[in-house]
């Protein structure tokens, strides 16, 4: 564990890219294979089980840090971070301990079958013998929060160097569900790739934004001076559902989203198609609620996400279907090599053959002879219930992660309004201790009324600016949310708004977030509900 | 009728009614005490000034030519009847902690303070009165100060690895206080300290009152840059990213302050290193500060002082917020985002307490 402490404390102390891989390498070599497994796992988002509930760990940790409950809290609101505040207000460690990662993931993974009062001794204990640094990460496996300011390409890149494989090659073997304790580092980087698990998925290629980091759109010219001639190009919708790689092979079937989430339970209708499908089929595609065979708006999916039980009703009103984009892999052979045109031919041969073209269906072609053309086509996004345009081009292979070059998303203008800022509420992770998180609200008459919740689209000089505001500016205090003078206006983008019969305004936004602080506009002139609700159409 | 409290607290500042003077007024006044000399306490326009010897210089080159007198701690001023006296505070060089005492009334305004010995500013003095005026900037329970030693040993190896790696090293700390306090226990063995302009004035105005710091070389366009990158540079939080930064070449940038207790503030500022180093009193500091003072009331002036004043009535104390301009978490002013301007454009570089501010 003092590797691993040392390891994050190491990557916290630079900015630098090249410094953190040689940091993270320097780890790799230093600990045993095991321990690589298990950090390859947290900092893959593979979190441990989580073997004691979270608010008996807080209460715990509140009896160890001798300090009043309602203290704790605060601290919490000032840390911004749970494993942390409990790691800064314990006492100093009265002993040392030399355990590894993984003895520590093992003890912690034995806790299951204990009972209450032995967890808590054992956590007792185990704080005590943790300096501040150690109890931190440690506190992070057992809380499952594990969230660290390395990407996972990083990670690769430095395990990729270490074991002499190409980064994609280890990106697709860490895909997929795999236990550190189970999956081995030998078999990992060994150099024929072992087809030990029939249920990885491929990594999923991510098309890169036209418009990158700014709103601003760009023009048909604009376009054909960075991608040229559009006849090499495929054009598709781009559809806001869940985006997912459903795989059929040795007879059984996997669905998995983007997150490398197995859902393949939680979409019964799909499995028929994929029973029928040929072993070695991979599928790429979107998971949408379809009704009389048109796309419903994402809200209507949301509501069955996260369900444990899929009752008769929730699949009756939101039933869903594959919108296919791509195959990755036929006759279990891996076709990501293959050009766009080639796969697309294949997939569209697959579907031809399927008994069920209601749920397994294709995503159509725009056919369009120019930019200019395309630009116009585009304007009918929000009508097809699509968030813009997908960009291939037609000699693109399928590659891993979101890359430059070969996929672009053109999506379409975010709708906005103007609103004002009524409560506000502290942040985490960098933005701790400061009122980052607002929620806006527009006017019904002389009322506001909320109506979204958003932390991002500030600029670092502005949330301070803000903060300020918000501390100068308080009427009243409930826990960590503060009302605040209504005087700030800001314009506030989003993708899609339904109705809502869960919010007091009556709408529901999809992917709220700042556009820009309105310094110019007084609050009397911030858009009222009416306004919102004419966005919602017909 | 019961008597009007010796110190009272208006929108212009601390003020005593009694003997015609306010401490550390933001806005003009005829007469005003200071405690040290960080612009969120020392504002100019006043008609008069009194404060500690050691702020002397520092005042006269960030104030003007002010009507100013200066006195040690300990030494007895009466001011219309009433008695003054500063007593030190250990936040930074001449920092002051004021005690009033009149008809056997006693109140003490800590400015701001630590407790630990910093080796430069002359440590804080436990002073026993009726009414204990606190900051509490750090007044949560998760920051505990290590003992500097220990965070210079730290500075002084990341210098030395630097040096190894051919990478310049830059150290940001504000310009009255801190750096100093870093300048005094930097490893000279690693190379020379070389200085932003705004430091230099400040230890320029230090060095004109009596104070001994080490050795250091402001840095102009004619440093040559490859003798800056063998040593050290230290610099005002106002430099951080700025073209001025850039022009070392590659560098390592440290920033010291209590702030990088916190993982989340620490990477918020973007630092390549934090070093843990504060010129306020942590949470056991400031407890133990105001339990010394055997007062029968605590007014907490700037900080955490909704949760600190809680806490302090839980434990038995008689606390309560008060609401002042100085710098601090809860109610941070406008006049630091003038501060932080004003040390870019080296007009009036007036730099503040940024820690406090949570600038820094």
């Amino acid at each position: 564990m003092k590797a691993f402490a040392q390891l994050f404390l190491s990557l916290d102390e630079t900015n630098k890219t090249n410094e953190k891989v040689k940091i993270l390498k320097d780890y790799f070599i230093s600990v045993p294979d095991s321990d690589k497994m298990h950090m390859l796992a947290l900092f893959t988002g593979r979190k441990p089980k989580r073997q004691i509930n979270a608010t008996l760990i807080r209460n715990w940790a509140i009896e160890a840090s001798n300090i009043p409950a309602w203290l704790f809290e605060e601290s919490y609101h000032v840390v911004g971070d749970l494993a942390e505040t409990m790691s800064l207000l314990m006492p100093p460690n009265t002993s040392g301990s030399n355990k590894t990662l993984t003895e520590w993931i093992a003890e912690i993974n034995t806790l299951g079958h204990k009972i209450e009062e032995e967890r808590k001794l054992w956590l007792i204990g185990s704080w005590a013998m943790l300096d501040t640094q150690e109890r931190f990460v440690f506190n992070k496996i057992l809380t499952g929060g594990f969230r660290v300011g390395v990407s996972q390409n990083l990670v690769i890149k430095a395990l990729a160097d270490i074991a002499g494989l190409e980064a994609a090659t280890l990106t697709h073997r860490i895909m997929g569900s795999w236990m550190p304790e189970t999956y081995q580092y030998k078999q990992l980087i060994a150099e024929q790739g072992i087809a030990d698990d029939i249920s990885r998925p491929y990594p999923f290629f991510l098309a890169y934004p036209i418009q990158e980091t700014s709103e601003r759109q760009r023009s048909a010219e604009e376009l054909k001076g960075v991608l040229g001639d559009a006849s090499h190009w495929q054009a598709e919708w781009k559809w806001d559902g869940i985006r997912a790689q459903m795989i059929k092979r040795d007879g059984k079937i996997f669905i998995w989203s983007r997150g490398q989430d197995l859902a393949t339970d939680k979409f019964p209708e799909l499995h028929p198609f994929l029973n029928a499908l040929a072993d070695g089929t991979v599928i790429d595609g979107e998971i949408l609620s379809f009704r009389g065979g048109l796309p419903l708006p994402f809200n209507v999916l949301q509501t069955r996400i996260g369900r444990k039980n899929l009752n008769k009703k929730i699949l009756e009103e939101s039933p869903v279907a594959v919108i296919a984009y791509d195959c990755l892999e036929y006759a279990g052979e891996d076709i990501r090599p293959k050009k766009q045109s080639e796969r697309r031919h294949v997939l569209e041969q697959l579907q031809a053959a399927t008994a069920f073209p209601e749920v397994f269906r294709l995503s159509a072609l725009i056919s369009f002879n120019s930019w200019e053309e395309l630009a116009v086509i585009r304007e009918q996004s929000r009508s097809m219930i699509a968030e813009g345009i997908m960009l291939k081009r037609k000699s693109a292979t399928y590659q891993v992660g979101r890359r430059r070059g070969d996929w672009w998303k053109w999506k379409i203008d975010p709708l906005s309004v103007d609103a004002v800022m009524i409560y506000a509420q502290k942040g985490h992770g960098r933005r701790a201790d400061l009122y980052t998180d607002y929620t806006f609200a527009v006017w019904d008459g002389d009322q506001l009324v909320p109506f979204a919740k958003a932390y991002s689209g500030l600029t670092d000089q502005e949330i301070n600016k803000v903060d300020n505001f918000v501390k100068r500016n308080t009427i009243e205090k409930f826990g960590p949310v503060r009302t605040v003078k209504p005087e700030l206006v800001f314009e506030i983008g989003f993708e899609g708004i339904n109705r809502s019969t869960r919010h007091k305004s009556g709408v529901a936004l999809r992917f709220p977030r700042i556009l820009r602080w309105r310094l110019d506009k007084p609050k009397e002139e911030a858009d009222t509900l009416d306004t919102l609700k004419a966005l919602l159409g017909g | 009728m019961p008597r009007k409290p010796l110190l009272e607290f208006t929108d212009r500042g601390i003020y005593c009614d009694k003997g015609k003077f306010y401490i550390d007024p933001w806005k003009p006044v005829d007469s005003a005490v200071i405690t040290h000399a960080h612009a969120d306490h020392a504002y100019p326009g006043h008609k008069h000034y009194l404060a500690h010897h050691l702020s002397r210089q520092v005042l006269l080159y960030r104030l003007g030519n002010i009507s100013l007198q200066t006195v040690e701690y300990g030494q007895k001023i009466i001011k219309n009847g009433v008695e003054v006296s500063l007593f030190p505070a250990g936040h930074v060089i001449g920092s002051a902690q004021v005690r009033v005492a009149y008809q056997g009334e006693i109140w003490v305004v800590s400015g701001d303070y630590k407790v630990n010995d910093d080796g430069i500013s002359t440590p804080f003095e436990p002073v026993k009165c009726n009414h204990f005026i606190s900051e509490c900037t750090f007044g949560m329970p998760v920051y505990h100060w290590k003992p500097q030693i220990q965070i210079f040993n730290e500075i002084n190896s990341w210098w030395r690895a630097n040096l190894d790696h051919d990478l310049a090293t830059v150290l940001v700390g504000y310009s009255l206080g801190k750096a100093q306090r870093i300048l005094q226990n930097l490893d000279l063995f690693n190379g020379k300290v070389y200085t932003h302009g705004a430091i230099e004035n400040i230890n320029q105005a230090l060095r004109n009152s009596g104070v001994w710091l080490h050795p250091t070389e402001r840095i102009t366009s004619s440093t040559p840059r490859d003798e800056i990158r063998k040593g050290i540079v230290l610099a005002p939080p106002s430099a951080a990213g700025s073209a001025w930064m850039r022009k070392f070449g590659p560098h390592n940038l440290g920033y010291c302050s209590g702030w990088m207790a916190i993982r989340g503030a620490k990477r918020r500022r973007a630092a390549d290193r934090g070093f843990i180093l504060s010129d306020h009193a942590d949470w056991d500091g400031l407890i133990s500060a105001i339990e010394a003072t055997s007062c029968e009331k605590v007014y907490l002036t700037h900080g955490y002082t909704a949760t600190f004043s809680r806490y302090l009535n839980e434990i038995g104390f008689d606390a309560r917020e008060v609401h002042t301009l100085y710098g601090g978490e809860e109610e941070e002013n406008m006049v630091k985002d003038d501060v932080l301007n004003s040390d870019e454009t080296k007009v009036f570089p007036a730099t503040g307490d940024l820690e406090g501010a949570g600038v820094l």
